[in-house]
């Protein structure tokens, strides 16, 4: 295949620190070349000029491996939640849906921590490794059962798996579609206290902790549970934690008008707490940002608020909602950048997620400044996003996969 | 003060729809209330129909079971002369699985003129108003308002008491899950009454106190002086341990007895939504006592309340001069309504003097 070669780009490279107008080329799928060097004869030339270069997004938890939304973000790589339909508890299937992306999207499965889901009985994690599971996941709730997280975590550091969990006590949440506070309480939510989560988040802390698995919390949302996240990490115990742009930009306002794309789960915080999550990224204590990516039809949203299914279309905007930090001075550019590639390629033992050479050609090609307004009717892919009408800046100019070139934006 | 807002030629309810009190001005729900009265009269005499509605149609779509607001919401319409027609839920495809916006759809399809809802769902009521085009009527959605229930409270209340302003309401029971309560929050706090609720911390939504009330988990402190005492049903589902240990529990420490009514004021008015479980949260020879109970009043309110909201909801269609049907026919319903905001209601019927009086407002142009 015809080898790139992208000139004139600043090209960043969150994992080597690498931050520099290049020039890269790719061969065989792979990146060949960073530096100097002209392009080959037999090159396909891209002038990049005044465009940034990074490696492709990895989407660290989406529940949909949804290739062109992902291409329209600059996504190369999802980690694929368990929770799809039957749940990915079983060998064949995690085979299966890793294979369900080629060649447009690398699709890593995490194996579903339980059979079914259900919370109860372990699932064949070991064998969902070998069949290319990277990790495993408690899915769209926590496990209620202590003794069974515990067992999952001790299990799991058998096999170096890491668990990704999801924490909120799901006693104090059944029922529950909005976090305890004013709002939920003028509007008549049913509405589960925001300690729910901090309660679950201790105790999967303290579980890791006597096990010494390795542990993601996929959504950290509450100043409580980040408090608790950053001192754990300072006592040494193998704990990362991640987040989506909602639980930084929305708080509980969003749901006044009962509009159901704001129903998230967890559900969106006070105030307090969105401030909370942005002071965990800046310092260090939420090193990923993932998109959570979840479209739903207008079946499952056009709903009364409650009967809505929670979650939100978040793989076309992830990157200029996530560009918000660098401009709000959270994070710098290659920070913000490293969140989405070098942190979850890490987390999950990938081979992307950075510009190193032979690794592989997935790249994104962006212009930081260009506005744009956050349409949900324009989305390439579903438009369930509580986005709607945001005005934002940072827009994905071309993804390109494994050396080809995947997306190329119109404008 | 506000109501010169009116005075001044504007419209004194600009709203298509009555999803809730929250979005009402305070002169607003006053115009609803001065509204009902004439229909208070009407309905004690013997000739209780009035034709305005006449031709046009109701559709009352009710998600939830319901007896009496039903019930009210028909005979109010039907006192109205509208063709009035009731979904029950047990009839409906939504027991088939229709989603609720082919349902609004198809109700919109038939060109009802005024559509009444109810809903267990928060916001539901709201959600189907943005897709229907003939105003939508609030009969309650989940646990978030209950407005003509509120304005029949409230109008209760104005009649009983005289005013509303600087009366102290304790509003009793399951706050948690009431959408009466945090209607009645609105109105009774914007009309200038001070309102307290009193319940076991279980049925207390978080903040309470953000919705400006007072609160009291010991029914006798927050019982103490106060002049109206509003009971709320307590579900028995959420007895027997679920938020309350017990129905006699229960009834011990948050029921409303004799002796716990000897804390509040001398000439207590005590109230209750309906349906009443005697002996859960109020003890039978209060609500029977005609004196102090304002429960059947409070039913009567509650078709002329809705005769009002049909009435003023349906005007633009109808094609009626809001100014115009203000006057006369309330000059004489001012029993019982020595008003509050006195003020308020003399511009009031300064507005309907104004215009020239309509002999019939129930002609259409």
């Amino acid at each position: 295949m015809t080898p790139l070669a992208i000139t004139n780009a600043r090209v960043i490279d969150p994992a080597s620190g690498f931050d520099s107008i290049a020039t890269v080329i790719t061969r065989d799928r792979t990146i060949a070349h960073i530096g100097q060097e002209s392009p080959p004869a037999d090159a396909q030339i891209i002038d990049a000029t005044g465009l940034i270069l990074s490696p492709g997004l990895i989407d660290a938890g989406v529940f949909r491996a949804d290739a062109r939304a992902c291409h329209a973000g600059g996504i190369t790589g999802v980690v694929l939640m368990p929770d799809q339909s039957p749940p990915l508890d079983d060998p064949a299937l995690i085979a299966f849906s890793q294979a369900m992306g080629k060649p447009d999207v690398w699709v890593h499965p995490l194996a579903a921590a339980t059979q079914r889901l259900e919370g109860h009985e372990l699932a064949e994690i070991g064998l969902c490794q070998a069949a290319g599971a990277v990790g495993t996941a408690t899915g769209r709730r926590a496990i209620d059962s202590t003794a069974v997280m515990h067992r999952l975590l001790s299990y799991s550091r058998a096999f170096g798996m890491l668990v990704v969990a999801h924490a909120e006590d799901t006693a104090l949440t059944a029922g529950a579609v909005a976090t305890e506070g004013d709002y939920a309480s003028r509007l008549g939510l049913a509405a589960a206290p925001a300690f729910a989560e901090s309660l679950a988040v201790a105790r999967d802390i303290r579980l890791a902790e006597a096990t010494g698995a390795r542990l993601h919390i996929r959504q950290i949302t509450t100043a409580e549970s980040i408090d608790l996240v950053r001192a754990a990490q300072g006592r040494g115990v193998a704990i990362t934690a991640g987040v989506t742009p909602a639980h930084w930009l929305l708080n509980e306002t969003s749901v006044a008008d009962f509009r159901s794309f704001a129903r998230l789960s967890p559900p969106l915080r006070s105030d307090n707490d969105r401030r909370a999550v942005e002071a965990g990224i800046a310092d260090g204590t939420i090193t990923v940002i993932a998109s959570g990516h979840d479209p739903r039809t207008q079946e499952e949203k056009r709903l009364p608020f409650a009967d809505a299914k929670p979650g939100m279309a978040g793989a076309e905007t992830l990157l200029a909602l996530t560009l918000s930090l660098v401009r709000s001075g959270a994070l710098t550019l290659p920070q913000a950048l490293h969140t989405m590639t070098a942190a979850p390629a890490a987390l999950f033992g990938l081979a992307g997620g950075t510009l190193s050479l032979g690794s592989p050609a997935d790249l994104m090609l962006f212009d930081e400044h260009a506005p744009w307004r956050i349409d949900g009717d324009r989305f390439i892919g579903a438009g369930n996003t509580p986005f709607d009408g945001l005005p934002v800046a940072g827009r994905v100019k071309m993804t390109i996969k494994g050396g080809e070139l995947v997306w190329h934006a119109q404008d | 003060m506000q109501h010169s807002a009116i005075t001044a030629g504007a419209h004194p309810f600009p709203h298509s729809h009555l999803l809730g009190l929250s979005s009402l001005k305070p002169w607003e729900m006053v115009f609803l209330m001065d509204e009902a009265e004439q229909w208070v009269t009407r309905n004690r005499s013997a000739e209780k129909h009035d034709h305005r509605l006449s031709g046009l149609t109701q559709i009352n779509a009710f998600f939830e079971n319901s007896t009496r607001t039903l019930l009210s919401f028909e005979i109010a319409g039907k006192r109205l002369g509208a063709d009035v027609v009731n979904l029950g839920v047990a009839g409906s495809s939504v027991k088939k699985g229709e989603t609720l916006l082919d349902t609004a759809l198809t109700l919109n399809a038939m060109h009802p003129d005024v559509i009444v809802i109810r809903h267990g769902s928060s916001g539901a009521v709201q959600l189907i108003a943005e897709k229907v085009d003939c105003p939508v009527l609030n009969a309650g959605d989940g646990r978030h308002e209950h407005p003509t229930q509120a304005l029949l409270d409230a109008l209760t209340i104005r009649r009983r008491k005289g005013r509303i302003a600087g009366l102290t309401v304790a509003i009793c029971g399951d706050i948690l899950h009431s959408r009466v309560a945090r209607s009645n929050f609105q109105i009774l706090a914007s009309l200038g009454a001070s309102v307290r609720v009193v319940a076991p911390p279980t049925l207390l939504p978080a903040n309470v106190e953000q919705l400006g009330v007072e609160v009291f988990t010991d029914m006798d402190a927050g019982l103490r002086g106060a002049d109206v005492v509003m009971m709320l049903r307590l579900q028995t589902e959420r007895m027997d341990g679920a938020y309350v240990p017990s129905t006699r529990e229960y009834f011990r420490f948050f029921g409303l007895t004799e002796a716990r009514l000897r804390n509040a004021a001398p000439d207590v008015l005590v109230m209750h939504p309906g349906p009443m479980n005697r002996g859960v949260e109020i003890e039978s020879s209060i609500a029977d006592d005609i004196v102090r109970s304002a429960v059947t009043e409070q039913v009567e309110m509650g078709v002329a309340v809705r005769m009002a909201c049909l009435d003023v909801l349906t005007r633009k269609r109808r094609g009626v001069d809001f100014s115009s049907p203000l006057p006369a026919s309330r000059e004489g319903s001012g029993e019982g309504r020595s008003s509050l905001l006195p003020s308020l209601s003399r511009e009031g019927q300064g507005v309907g003097d104004s215009v020239v009086a309509n002999p019939n407002p129930a002609a259409r142009p």
